[in-house]
């Protein structure tokens, strides 16, 4: 488990996460990731072959799994509400800029 | 009554006062409403980030009958500012209410208004908030601990009779520690999380922070239950009874070496001298009640909860955190040139760093070619831990461990250094990844600013975790009136 990022991980990862970071935070960002990074590579150590992942840490361990409710269509937020808060609306839709400049 | 006398009643006796004709609901929520106004907007602690004007719940027959309630702000409470203690959600006034509030208000209590807290619930000491840091009632120039931290401070000065928190790692009980009052993160799925903003799905619970153990049974009571809105929810299989023990008698209380060693210097890892001392001494109390400490239970994989933590609770941070784009409310970067702009400046300039920390940690571990290393073995560890726990029980009825391993800090103290500011949730995390209930209750001061004792059982054994918590309270008889302002 590599346990140091640099900073083009950093952007890399930042992109993925449509996040823009300006060039002062990058190597901060950097230095902390590899810091936290670091602790959490001890775990690699640990033996886990056999064992499952955990889902519903709770209901992983019932007996009888709680059952979900049935799959039905239901009525949901008005439009008009859904679309209250929206910075921008138009044509009774979210209103967002064109995918390309 | 006299104003000092209606804020030192309990939820509980508040209630009940009310139910007899003693006092009016109006009464007691103008009590709290004027102290709460006082501390909004960076005055006096910044505990809340809206105070309602008047009441709602005056004039019902409803159990809690009007008794005022504080509610976390990432609670989404319907025409009602519900932040989540970030900028990108300045001003949202959802258009629904959070299960979790629905049902206390359906039983009577009235929205006091909503407290400060981290930002998305990321932090220990509620320095994260885009609305500025909340101070602790008892030294103002400290944390109140976080993510609840506006809650907590909120019940510790006698702003509010109790209040509605979170937990994802301890945000419940590490600012119920810090600031002296009780504070119950419950099993995982008996309360719904429906209208909760979402952290960490797999591990976000809401719970009460109480003035005493009874008033946090009181709120769980009307708390607990199955949502369909929720489908992790799997409600309660039993009532939440008030808590009426007054002894420990027969009642094995094991003491696991790994979340109880102490501090060994710089590394910033153990639990320091003043709030061992004060666990001790609350051991030495609960064995007079009949107790038993068992020092021999382990608990081998808790040493790596935290890591595991930090990649699970990051990892669903950053799937959660993706809807806010600036798209269907909250913040919209001015003038994008396109789409993709408007995602990445929307994103940069409503988050803020901790959050930002935590999107890129969850992003690169879910990342092509790390999820394996890092989400896939996280989860294998969770499992190993919840069996801990599980074997663990098998030997005694609950596991006892300090909350936080330090008191209250000063404010910027560990802002500077991500990781400690991590250890913060050494003690607490290891529940919140098995699902399991856990209590905090003051249990003593160390360097005059309280100390919490951390009381965990098996998934739905509030009930048992309540009565000895109740008996224990009775026991230390903990004074915690000095905080109210």
């Amino acid at each position: 488990m590599r346990a140091v990022i640099d900073c083009d991980e950093v952007l890399h990862v930042a992109r993925l996460a449509r996040l823009q970071l300006d060039e002062d935070e990058l190597e901060p960002m950097a230095r902390e990731l590899s810091a936290v990074l670091d602790h959490i590579a001890t775990i690699a150590q640990l033996d886990l072959e056999d064992v499952a992942p955990t889902t519903h840490v709770v209901a992983d361990a019932m007996p009888t799994h709680p059952k979900l409710r049935a799959d039905e269509p239901r009525d949901s937020l008005p439009r008009e509400v859904a679309l209250a808060q929206a910075p921008a609306v138009s044509e009774g839709g979210f209103s967002v800029p064109s995918p390309q400049a | 009554m006299s104003e000092t006398e209606i804020i030192g009643l309990s939820a509980a006796r508040a209630a009940a006062e009310i139910a007899a004709g003693e006092l009016a609901a109006e009464e007691l929520f103008e009590a709290y409403r004027a102290r709460a106004a006082g501390h909004i907007a960076g005055e006096g602690l910044n505990c809340f980030t809206w105070v309602a004007q008047e009441g709602t719940g005056e004039g019902t027959a409803a159990p809690l009958g009007g008794v005022p309630l504080a509610v976390k702000d990432l609670f989404c409470t319907e025409g009602v500012p519900s932040q989540s203690g970030s900028k990108i959600l300045e001003g949202y006034l959802p258009p629904y209410t959070a299960t979790a509030v629905s049902r206390l208000t359906s039983a009577g209590a009235s929205l006091l208004g909503k407290t400060n807290q981290d930002e998305f619930a990321m932090g220990s000491s509620n320095e994260n908030s885009a609305y500025g840091p909340v101070l602790n009632p008892w030294n103002r120039a400290r944390v109140p601990g976080g993510s609840s931290g506006g809650s907590a401070a909120a019940v510790a000065a006698g702003l509010a009779p109790w209040a509605l928190g979170t937990d994802t790692g301890g945000s419940i009980r590490q600012p119920a520690a810090l600031c002296g009052i009780v504070g119950l993160k419950p099993t995982y799925g008996a309360v719904s999380r429906y209208g909760m903003i979402a952290f960490a799905s797999s591990l976000d619970q809401a719970g009460p922070l109480a003035r005493d153990v009874t008033d946090a049974a009181l709120m769980l009571h009307y708390l607990v239950g199955r949502d369909e809105r929720d489908a992790t929810s799997l409600g309660f299989p039993e009532e939440i009874a008030l808590p009426s023990a007054e002894r420990l008698d027969g009642i094995r209380l094991g003491v696991p070496k790994e979340l109880t060693a102490g501090s060994s210097g710089a590394d910033g890892e153990g639990i320091e001298a003043g709030v061992l001392d004060a666990f001790e001494a609350a051991l030495g109390r609960a064995e007079e009640l009949g107790a038993e400490i068992v020092r021999s239970v382990q608990l081998p994989h808790a040493p790596h909860a935290l890591a595991a933590y930090y990649v699970l609770a990051p990892a669903e941070a950053s799937s959660n955190l993706a809807r806010f784009d600036g798209v269907r409310y909250g913040l919209r970067a001015e003038d994008p040139k396109d789409l993709l702009d408007m995602y990445t400046r929307t994103r940069h300039e409503g988050f803020g760093a901790e959050v930002k920390r935590r999107i890129m940690l969850g992003t690169y571990a879910l990342s092509s070619g790390y999820y394996d290393a890092y989400y896939g073995r996280a989860q294998r560890v969770r499992t190993k831990i919840a069996e801990d726990f599980r074997a663990a029980f098998a030997e005694v009825d609950f596991i006892v461990t300090p909350t936080a391993p330090t008191v209250a800090f000063e404010l910027g103290e560990k802002t500077g250094d991500p990781l400690q500011m991590y250890l913060n949730d050494y003690c607490t995390v290891p529940m919140s990844l098995a699902g399991i209930p856990a209590i905090s209750i003051p249990c003593g001061l160390s360097e005059g600013l309280p100390v919490g004792l951390q009381i965990a059982g098996p998934a739905f054994s509030e009930n048992r975790l309540l009565d000895a918590a109740h008996a224990l309270e009775r026991e230390l008889g903990f004074d915690g009136s000095q905080a109210r302002l």
